[in-house]
């Protein structure tokens, strides 16, 4: 069993998304592993690009803030390598910089670099099934998971192209656009998540979800798993601008990883507690 | 080259986030139904609107005395004269056209000199849709004639403040937002750039160009020209002149990009101080499609500089890649210096105020033509009229050859 799979086997999974480098290298060490203290079972990180046609601005932003204080793909690994958790890491990243790494002009460079380091997957949103042959051979070769994003207009022969490509766990997009935190959730997830219901892989929300009341109500819809971005990137953010100590950041990071995880674990045991935004 | 693969030889293609392929797939079947097989009659509603709305056909001018300089016959093709003053409407009208026979309900378009987002919102108007227009800060404040031209025409201008806010920034915020309301909304990307069916698409309706002009030149200097110069940013227009020169291999085609202030890049910046992607530029993926883009080593995408603004993008469409790699067009560059003499040397010698792109073309025609045979066929994309304060500003303090004294208009507010 990978280590992906190992993450969802017992429960519902928090799989939280920082940016790596923001807003700087050491800051944000300390905040990923925050995120594993608050719970999280898998973690995405992001590798910044200059061009995220996939991010809304809160995203987009930490990768401007990342992208400035040095982060590059070379230094991405050594952060991986530095990190101090043991929970699986999946890089998301867009294609260019995996293309472009080392000599090969292929993906197979920036894969065995990724998993050297101790990379368990990648999410690419730029890189549809149908241009993925080249990046599924490389992970394959490496034991790595190649997750895709299924959107609310996902539908027929594109979410069986999706199907047969997709490993470790396909992530559910709750909502069109791109990513960002919302104050109420979309009533399209349980629509999606219907659409791949039985697929043999677990299946991951995100997009918009910021509450652990959001968390519960996901897994409640059958969700394996929640992914939850941008209200973690919002914190990050605000300790940037106020210029607090990355300890103090940190500590409110893992508060919220907390809320969330217990908001899925909530989901999954059933336990109803009240919903402040229904009533 | 094939469009129903949406690759040329290696470049094209459709990377873009899965949301939007449906609405990639619902376009590619438009673009094969209503655009290649005149399905309702689509092609002949967007031809008669090009001859009506337009003023198509644009004439083939002898430049007289151009052609005296060079002791060759130069032929201008007039895209200044269609409406709005540049080609770009072909491509607005074509696409604004056929999403309303797709039942889209709002269109949205990014725009870097203004010129796309200009012939958009002319489109717009003129069939009725709602639409904005994203643009680069700094764009908006190198381009406000084109700016409010837009407004004019009922469009909403959204500012792009990202990044160094130009056309780059502006592309990636309109796939945003085609992303978060693509079930009824069309992207009328401004080049021929982009995921498939776009390149294809937008070549097809800029074919025009070189439709007319093939049989004009046949008609007015009884054969073909030797030798097709434009300019290439995106490559649009150059796309649409050379379509029906590239199966002519006694036409020789070529692609004047930015050469900016220097090829050389400044690597520790992640600078481009031009926009010279044919020339420069490495294979990369960006935008939607694999191409040649200008990139540093791990693959960040550099910020590219040229006086003109439509054509500083750091990629170029993949068709136009595929055929500078087969060596069917060549790839040359004039730097700014050598597009204002072009811009200054047409406005006096044939009484025509080129865009500062096509002044590209027309740079290098000047250094060039001893190799360009006897009969040039110069495309003048669009018209200066939105770059005379950008043409005042960088024309003061340098030593341009044909200019006017602009020292004196900076001083005294006016030549005397």
């Amino acid at each position: 069993m990978s280590r992906i799979a190992e993450a969802f086997a017992d429960g519902p999974a928090f799989v939280p998304y920082l940016a790596a480098g923001d807003p700087d290298y050491e800051s944000s060490l300390a905040y990923v592993e925050a995120l594993e203290r608050g719970g999280a079972d898998v973690i995405e990180l992001g590798l910044p690009f200059s061009e995220p046609i996939a991010e809304g601005p809160t995203i987009q932003s930490a990768i401007v803030r990342a992208l400035e204080a040095g982060m590059t793909p070379t230094r991405y690994f050594e952060f991986v390598e530095d990190l101090d958790v043991d929970v699986p890491l999946v890089c998301m990243t867009y294609y260019n910089l995996i293309y472009q790494f080392g000599e090969g002009g292929g993906p197979a460079d920036f894969v065995r670099r990724a998993a050297e380091a101790g990379v368990d997957g990648f999410v690419v949103p730029d890189l549809p099934a149908e241009e993925a042959g080249p990046l599924r051979e490389a992970c394959d070769e490496h034991g790595c998971e190649l997750i895709f994003i299924v959107a609310p207009t996902t539908k027929g022969e594109r979410l069986e192209r999706i199907m047969s490509q997709v490993s470790g766990y396909v992530y559910v997009q709750a909502r069109l656009g791109t990513t960002g935190a919302r104050a109420d959730l979309s009533d399209r997830t349980a629509e999606s998540l219907e659409r791949v219901a039985d697929w043999d892989v677990p299946k991951a929300v995100g997009f918009g979800i910021s509450t652990g009341d959001h968390a519960q109500r996901v897994i409640e819809a059958g969700a394996d798993g929640v992914i939850v971005g941008s209200a973690l990137v919002d914190i990050v953010a605000t300790g940037a601008e106020r210029g607090d100590p990355a300890v103090t950041v940190a500590s409110k990071l893992e508060g919220k990883a907390r809320e969330l995880k217990e908001g899925a674990l909530r989901g999954a045991s059933g336990n109803e507690r009240p919903h402040p935004e229904r009533t | 080259m094939s469009s129903d693969t949406g690759k040329f030889g290696e470049y094209g293609g459709q990377y873009v986030p899965e949301a939007l392929m449906p609405a990639i797939e619902e376009l590619e079947d438009a673009y094969e139904r209503y655009v290649l097989d005149n399905e309702d009659g689509f092609m002949d509603d967007f031809r008669e609107r090009l001859a009506d709305f337009g003023g198509r056909p644009t004439p083939l001018q002898r430049a007289d005395r151009l052609s005296e300089r060079y002791d060759a016959e130069v032929y201008l093709k007039r895209e200044d004269l269609l409406h709005g003053g540049a080609h770009k409407l072909n491509n607005a009208l074509g696409q604004v056209l056929l999403a309303k026979y797709m039942g889209k309900e709002r269109i949205i378009a990014e725009t870097g000199a203004g010129q796309h987002g200009t012939a958009t919102a002319m489109a717009c108007a003129h069939l009725g849709m709602p639409c904005e227009v994203y643009m680069g800060r700094r764009d908006i404040n190198r381009q406000r004639p084109n700016v409010f031209r837009m407004r004019l025409n009922g469009a909403d201008v959204n500012p792009v403040t990202v990044g160094r806010g130009t056309l780059k920034e502006a592309i990636s915020e309109t796939m945003r937002d085609w992303a978060a309301n693509v079930e009824d909304t069309h992207y009328v990307i401004g080049s021929v750039v982009g995921p498939h069916p776009f390149p294809a698409m937008v070549r097809d309706f800029q074919r025009v160009i070189s439709e007319e002009a093939r049989e004009q030149a046949r008609e007015q200097a009884g054969r073909l020209p030797d030798s097709v110069v434009t300019c290439a940013g995106g490559g649009s227009n150059t796309m649409g002149v050379f379509a029906e020169f590239v199966d002519d291999a006694d036409v020789a085609l070529y692609a004047v990009e930015a050469g900016g202030s220097s090829l050389e890049v400044d690597e520790e910046a992640g600078v481009a101080p031009n926009s010279a992607t044919l020339s420069t530029g490495t294979e990369g993926v960006l935008h939607g499609s694999r191409t040649r883009v200008l990139q540093d080593r791990d693959g960040q995408i550099m910020e590219s500089h040229s006086v003109s603004a439509g054509l500083d993008y750091a990629g170029v469409g993949p068709e136009l890649a595929a055929l500078v790699d087969r060596d069917r067009v060549t790839a040359v560059t004039v730097d700014d210096d050598g597009a204002l003499e072009g811009f200054h040397r047409l406005s006096q010698l044939e009484g025509i105020i080129p865009a500062l792109e096509s002044a590209h073309a027309l740079g290098y025609v000047e250094d060039h033509h001893d190799d360009l045979g006897d009969v040039i066929l110069v495309n003048v994309s669009g018209r200066g009229d939105k770059d005379l304060e950008t043409v005042l500003e960088e024309t003061h303090g340098r030593d341009i050859e044909g200019a006017p004294d602009i020292d004196t208009f900076e001083t005294t507010g006016g030549f005397q």
